[in-house]
């Protein structure tokens, strides 16, 4: 399963690199150091985000409100460093997280206790979640001329010659590599996804740990509300929308299973990273956005595949291990 | 190649002059397991044909045979003389055969006529389905059975499961079947929806079906069979007509066999009670479960399939809550609320559907063993992995596990070997009391060996063993006391000294000793 898993990864890797390599044909100074890293920095919020997705998905359910979580937090933090420019960066960056949490909490506690399938109480507080930006902005924007120049600032500093952005979604990457591959929630994650009643039978609270899962992606999505913000300056009821079926289609580019279990969090970051390098890519080789989406969606349709018969060759090995015992 | 002219050489004279489907010869074999060997069998029309035999018989394996779901290995199917071929379950439907199962295999959301006629729906001119006259075929075929009272427009789903089983049976005379298999059609039923099955099952007799009807109670049997034929161990031992033969008779025939396995010698070292149950209950599973596990001790849990026994072990391991009782562990009361909980207070229940239940297939062998344990291999929250090989590496060595390499993924693995990992897994918990659900049920001679030597090993180290398991070989085999269960109590507790197998299976079937 392992070495499968690495050579899905691999795969996948190979498939941006010969990505990569023809765009560099049209355009020779895609593969520059300086443009990939730029590429890396643009993709940083989509990673934080699949990633937040991937925990989700990996105990068989889904989230598809983390965009409007992220408008929502996002207006939050905008609104109050309008209106208090003194509070300072680190303390926003805690509240999106807070704030993010709550409205994950909230998806994963309709989850657990009441029982609903994931997908439609996500459907439902995706519209909230807007519906709520709206009601607590009245609609109005917040732009760049009310932010502060710290809450712009931020992630455009350089450290090291890396921008604070790309910084933030390295450690992201790495507290969630920690997560699941060196933490019992991790482990219990994993189980769930696979197999559900050995789980319960082996002591692990599903209902729990699927409300954790739900807290994370709420807490992945608040800390984006205010990366997004802070990086396209402006802070509407419109931030974001529709922006979940990219989350999800990076999740499952990477290799993701949507029947849970399978997936890690190289092949997230990977997948984000395709999705990334097409839509930094086609408009500079100058292929209309509209071919964009259709390579976006034969990717996701392809990766779907490729899984789907991965996942069938491995029953087939079984079977003939059974044969032969 | 034979016929089914040499295959009958009956003593008696049959009811009926010839046998409408004669299965002679059939073999079939799974990986690791015989399950059939050489099986002969014959259904009369107009007579009911009981199917006798433990669990693992091989009666299920014969039904899906019948049915076209498995192909024999070798072996000849013909029905009214002629040799046929069931390649698949839709070739045995157009032979007119038809099975009624325990749970019935209709669809909910279509209506009465709907599943009495889905896939030889009445057709109109235009090829679309003749709605009114299948309606009104439907209410015909149920007022012939006496079943008038059910309506052909109504949903499946909201009938009881006997007025279900008329649905099957109208099914089966809408296709003019004249085979019907009745697979433990009685298991779900209520005392009075069994006398409506009787009444159904003497009209299939007088419209001239042969019937085969499986069943473990023999009540049943006696009240409707015309004929019998016993199962044991995958070989026919035995067939008849059921008023030339005694229940003590026909309980022999079941149970005896050779020893082809021996069990584990070992000394009963049985020390102070560990476990103590007393009137234990559930809403509608069981009631007034009580007893005593002692240190050292193997106490075997015997009954037929839904009695009751998986589900008082379920409770007693958190899985599921009880209405009312007590569980007292070393002298301490615990009410387990989850599975957890249990398995924190020592006692452990290894599920018997290991595929479904015990091993994550997908996970490696080294990440199984540790599931049930990740609270103690791991500091606050952080796994230390060098813990966990440690931990997995024990308990595979213990149980003798060849594996290549811990990192492998256990669907890689046998059967036995994956029965190894769930209970390695479940040892590693370091438990006081062990809940061994069948732990044996489906693996091979050598795997089970290996298993019963360890549960002998366990209980030498002082702890003590629940064994639920249908198999009496092993039961007799292995165990200290025997709890035998029926329809949700406990019948009664046997010492295993010079106890027998014919006991036990009058206990569990309520026949009088």
């Amino acid at each position: 399963m392992k070495v499968f898993l690495k050579y899905r990864e691999v795969w996948l890797l190979a498939a941006i690199v010969v990505l990569i390599g023809l765009i560099s044909m049209r355009f020779p100074g895609f593969a520059a150091f300086g443009n990939l890293r730029q590429v890396f920095n643009d993709t940083s919020i989509l990673i934080i985000l699949a990633l937040g997705q991937m925990v989700v998905i990996l105990t068989r359910s889904i989230d598809l409100s983390m965009a409007s979580n992220l408008c929502f937090t996002g207006m939050v933090v905008a609104m109050l460093n309008a209106a208090h420019p003194a509070i300072p960066i680190p303390l926003l960056i805690v509240i999106a997280l807070l704030g993010g949490l709550v409205l994950g909490a909230i998806n994963g506690f309709l989850v657990w206790r009441l029982n609903i399938p994931s997908i439609v109480v996500t459907l439902g507080t995706l519209t909230i979640y807007r519906g709520a930006t709206f009601v607590i902005s009245g609609g109005a924007w917040v732009n760049a001329d009310q932010m502060s120049p710290d809450f712009i600032g931020l992630q455009r500093a350089a450290f090291l010659g890396i921008p604070v952005l790309s910084w933030i979604a390295i450690l992201v990457i790495a507290l969630f590599f920690l997560l699941m591959t060196r933490t019992a929630l991790g482990r219990s994650i994993y189980a769930i996804g696979v197999n559900p009643t050995a789980s319960v039978y082996a002591g692990i609270d599903v209902g729990r740990t699927k409300f954790i899962v739900f807290c994370i992606s709420g807490m992945a999505a608040g800390l984006c509300g205010y990366l997004w913000i802070s990086r396209y300056v402006i802070a509407s009821v419109e931030v974001a929308n529709g922006y979940e079926l990219n989350i999800i289609a990076a999740c499952v580019i990477g290799g993701i299973s949507i029947a849970g279990g399978i997936g890690s969090v190289g092949g997230a970051v990977l997948g984000a990273l395709f999705l990334g390098i097409i839509s930094n890519a086609l408009p500079v080789i100058n292929i209309s956005p509209f071919w964009q989406m259709a390579i976006s969606g034969s990717a996701i349709i392809l990766a779907v595949v490729l899984n789907a018969r991965g996942e069938r060759r491995q029953g087939r090995i079984i079977l003939k291990k059974a044969e032969a015992a | 190649m034979d016929t089914t002219a040499q295959l009958n050489p009956t003593t008696e004279q049959p009811l009926a002059a010839a046998p409408r489907l004669t299965l002679s010869g059939i073999s079939k074999s799974f990986p690791g397991v015989r399950a059939l060997h050489d099986v002969s069998l014959s259904l009369y029309p107009g007579q009911v044909t009981a199917l006798i035999g433990e669990n693992g018989a091989g009666k299920s394996t014969l039904v899906k045979i019948m049915t076209g779901i498995y192909q024999p290995d070798t072996g000849t199917i013909s029905i009214d003389g002629q040799a046929v071929t069931l390649p698949s379950a839709h070739a045995a439907f157009g032979h007119g055969i038809t099975a009624i199962h325990q749970e019935t295999v209709l669809f909910d959301d279509l209506t009465v006529a709907e599943n009495i006629f889905l896939g030889h729906a009445p057709r109109s001119r235009f090829g679309t389905i003749d709605w009114r006259t299948m309606r009104k075929n439907a209410r015909e075929v149920l007022d012939t059975m006496g079943a008038g009272h059910i309506d052909a427009d109504a949903r499946l789903k909201d009938l009881g499961i006997a007025n279900k089983h008329l649905v099957a049976v109208a099914r089966a005379m809408s296709i003019d079947a004249q085979i019907v298999i009745m697979d433990e059609p009685t298991a779900a039923l209520s005392l009075k929806e069994i006398e409506e099955l009787f009444l159904l099952v003497e009209f299939l007799k007088s419209e001239g079906k042969a019937i085969l009807f499986i069943s473990h109670k023999f009540d049943e049997i006696y009240r409707i069979a015309d004929r019998y034929t016993v199962f044991r161990d995958g070989e026919m031992v035995g067939e008849g007509l059921i008023r030339d033969a005694g229940q003590s008779q026909i309980v022999r025939m079941m149970v005896g066999r050779a020893v082809d396995h021996i069990f584990p010698q070992r000394k009963a070292e049985i020390g102070a009670p560990v476990l103590a149950v007393s009137g234990l209950s559930h809403p509608t599973e069981f009631d007034d479960i009580g007893f005593e596990l002692h240190r050292g001790e193997i106490l075997g849990f015997y009954g037929l399939v839904g009695a009751g026994r998986s589900e008082v072990m379920q409770a007693i391991s958190g899985i599921t809550r009880t209405s009312s009782g007590t569980i007292t562990l070393e002298g301490k009361a615990i009410v387990p609320k989850s599975a957890a909980d249990s398995i924190d207070a020592g006692i452990v229940y290894v599920p018997e559907e290991r595929g479904k239940q015990g091993v994550v297939i997908g996970l490696p062998i080294f990440q199984n063993i540790s599931l049930p344990s990740l609270k103690r291999t791991s500091k606050s929250g952080v796994l230390q992995l060098a813990e966990e090989f440690a931990l997995a590496r024990s308990y595979t060595e213990r149980l003798d596990l060849r594996a290549a390499s811990l990192s492998q993924d256990v669907g890689t693995l046998s059967g036995g070997n994956q029965q190894k990992i769930v209970i390695a897994k479940w040892l590693a918990t370091a438990p006081k009391v062990i809940i061994l659900d069948e732990p044996t049920k489906g693996i091979d001679i050598g795997s089970k060996a290996a298993v019963h030597g360890f549960m002998a090993e366990l209980v030498a180290q002082g702890l003590s063993v629940i064994m639920v398991s249908s198999e009496l070989p092993e039961i007799l085999g292995m165990s200290d006391r025997v709890v035998v269960m029926r329809e949700g109590r406990i019948a009664s507790i046997y010492d295993n000294k010079g106890l027998d197998a014919e006991t036990l299976v009058k206990t569990a079937a309520g026949i009088a000793a």
